[in-house]
């Protein structure tokens, strides 16, 4: 638990969203996978560069929250509008916002055959239909950012997790996404290798960039987040910024999940 | 000195790398941990050798020591041997070589085919080896090179045509092989895209052309290309033998292929097309780059499986009256001059086939070595 913390290092909250511009816009939406239903009534307004931490029990539909929003998971009521593009099943739409849209995973999804600057250059090449060469400068710009440049020729199943997950947040940053989603990156990792793609993170969030992230790592929530949003059984139970949400929890649900998470 | 068990003399956190035991590498170490690890494995050892050992020399004597290279009739190539029968009589198959070559194609044109089987070898080499210089550039020849067989074998076009009939012999399983194996793998890869593709029709239109391929025995679907096809085309259309061989070789491989790719698309990650989609990537260009390679590189042994299976199945043309190289050889055998030299016959043949087989199962072991990019490579 204390990891996050002594990454992001000493700061006492994060700096104010500086627009008002909604860049996420999410209204009465709700899912089901089947009979099961998974989100339920959701409203959710983004604006741009704010840093929203979602965190919860699992199976609490956190993760298809934000798999919902770059359309991974389709949601069968209500309105997703990113951007100003609303998310139908007009798939030119979707892939639109996809290319906007990053999203890393918790157990990375790297193209195992391909090398990994190959893997960042790929849609730099095959979705924005730059020329190879250009497409290399740009993402050995963002490998240096994760600092891991030395390995790009290497494939990645000859890498270490913390690495593999660096890969994978610039392969993401490659396609310059205006959102970057976070589905509980550090969680398939060992704890010493949670702090490398922390720090990573804590940089993009620095540098400005609009993230919703998955997590539970309560002292990177502290840090960087400008929001924090608890949810359960499909629903937001409570939203808050960080300082209020951990010391002043209002609902039972909440106070029941952080004394859970916070007892060790 | 320290003996095994005594306590090491080294700080704790400055014990260097040392070398294995001496007895666990090497020539020796490879015997014992390989051949003679325990007691039942030393008996095992002992009676492999006697088995080989008892098997390949008379092999040997039979099949090259002892045999007959000229001949003119199985008569005089038994009476040059000091007992008749005790060794092979290759002169049968070495003056019938041409036959079992071409078949019936006509003599003055055989170089047609000679010419058809390098420029096979040149199409095949861009395909096969992938660090060939300039290999893009040989994409356009490939393509081509159907059609270019094709004028050569049959004719027209100013060569003078050759009727499929005369075709027979290596030729027709070349001919038959090759086409099944590069036409069946892009179909095969179709079906399996279809079979597990979310739009219902596609997806049950694929799985009844799997189901009913892979139900019918290739026999009956032979069967039906010799003799029913014609009932199901519009009168008065003539579609040569060969062709109709060879599209349902194709198809009938191309369902087992689809089956075995569809495995392989099930090993890959959903999180691979997952990641795919979360980079924009549209549906076909996410199974060409991120999918499919990886599904065909699981798919690897279960292809090559299929592959070496329909080359040998090529040899069921026989039962339609085709001369593969066992009609041939049966052929062969039926002549009264040298009738009774089955064994020859039937080994000679065996090692054709076993060659081409052992070839692609080698290749296959290749392309998996060199496709694969774990950390497995680093053992």
């Amino acid at each position: 638990m204390a990891t996050a913390s002594d990454t992001a290092g000493p700061r006492s909250g994060a700096p104010a969203v500086n627009t008002s511009e909604t860049i996420i816009s999410i209204e009465g939406m709700h899912k089901w996978f089947g009979q099961f239903h998974v989100l339920k009534d959701i409203n959710l307004d983004v604006k741009r560069g704010e840093r929203i931490v979602i965190c919860g029990p699992s199976g609490s539909g956190k993760s298809t929250l934000i798999r919902c929003i770059n359309r991974l998971e389709e949601h069968q009521q209500g309105s997703i509008v990113v951007e100003g593009t609303e998310l139908t099943g007009n798939l030119k739409n979707i892939e639109i916002i996809r290319s906007e849209v990053g999203m890393v995973f918790q157990s990375f999804n790297l193209f195992p055959h391909l090398t990994v600057l190959e893997n960042c250059t790929l849609a730099l090449v095959w979705v924005r239909k730059m020329p190879r060469a250009k497409a290399q400068e740009i993402a050995m710009g963002y490998l240096e950012r994760v600092r891991i440049p030395e390995q790009a020729e290497k494939y990645p199943g000859q890498l270490s997790g913390g690495q593999q997950q660096r890969v994978a947040i610039a392969r993401s940053l490659c396609m310059n996404p205006r959102i970057m989603l976070f589905d509980e990156p550090t969680s398939a990792l060992d704890p010493e290798m949670i702090k490398e793609v922390l720090d990573v993170m804590v940089e993009l969030a620095e540098s400005g960039m609009t993230m919703l992230v998955v997590t539970h790592e309560m002292g990177f929530a502290t840090a960087v987040a400008h929001r924090v949003i608890f949810m359960d059984a499909g629903e937001i139970i409570e939203q808050n910024e960080p300082s209020e949400f951990f010391n002043h929890p209002r609902h039972e649900r909440t106070k029941l999940f952080l004394s859970q998470i916070l007892s060790h | 000195m320290t003996g095994p068990g005594a306590p090491a003399p080294y700080a704790p956190g400055t014990h260097p790398d040392l070398p294995p035991p001496v007895r666990t590498t090497g020539v020796v170490g490879w015997a014992r941990q390989n051949l003679f690890s325990s007691p039942f494995n030393v008996v095992l050892t002992l009676l492999g050798v006697w088995f080989l050992a008892s098997v390949i020399p008379p092999m040997a004597e039979w099949a090259l020591v002892k045999s007959i290279w000229t001949a003119e009739s199985r008569a005089e190539c038994w009476g040059k041997m000091a007992v008749p029968e005790e060794a092979a009589c290759w002169a049968f198959i070495k003056g019938r070589l041409s036959l079992f070559v071409y078949g019936f194609y006509p003599v003055e044109e055989r170089w047609r085919v000679d010419l058809s089987f390098v420029l096979l070898v040149f199409a095949i080499v861009p395909v096969l080896y992938d660090r060939l210089p300039g290999r893009r550039h040989w994409f356009w020849y490939v393509a081509a090179f159907p059609f270019l067989a094709g004028w050569l074998l049959v004719g027209g076009f100013g060569l003078a045509p050759v009727e499929t009939d005369q075709f027979g012999g290596f030729m027709l399983t070349l001919i038959i092989g090759v086409t099944g194996i590069s036409f069946s793998l892009p179909i095969g890869i179709a079906l399996a895209l279809g079979r597990t593709s979310s739009m219902p029709v596609l997806r049950i239109l694929c799985v009844l052309f799997i189901e009913f391929i892979r139900g019918v025995p290739l026999i009956a679907l032979l069967f039906v290309a010799s003799t029913m096809l014609n009932y199901f085309l519009p009168p008065g259309t003539s579609f040569d033998l060969l062709m109709r061989v060879l599209i349902m070789v194709t198809l009938f491989a191309s369902a087992y292929i689809a089956e075995v790719v569809r495995g392989g698309l099930q090993g890959v990650p959903k999180g691979q097309a997952e990641a795919a989609d979360s980079l924009g990537l549209s549906y076909w260009k996410a199974q060409r780059l991120i999918v499919l390679p990886q599904a065909l590189k699981i798919s690897i042994p279960g292809i090559v499986n299929t592959f070496i299976g329909l080359y040998k199945d090529t040899t069921l043309v026989l039962i339609i009256g085709m001369l593969d190289p066992l009609g041939i050889g049966r052929a062969s055998l039926a002549d009264a001059v040298w009738a009774g030299l089955a064994r020859e016959v039937y080994l000679f043949i065996a090692v054709f086939f076993f060659v081409c087989c052992f070839g692609m199962s080698r290749y296959s072991l290749y392309l998996e070595r060199k496709l694969d990019t774990g950390r497995e490579s680093e053992k």
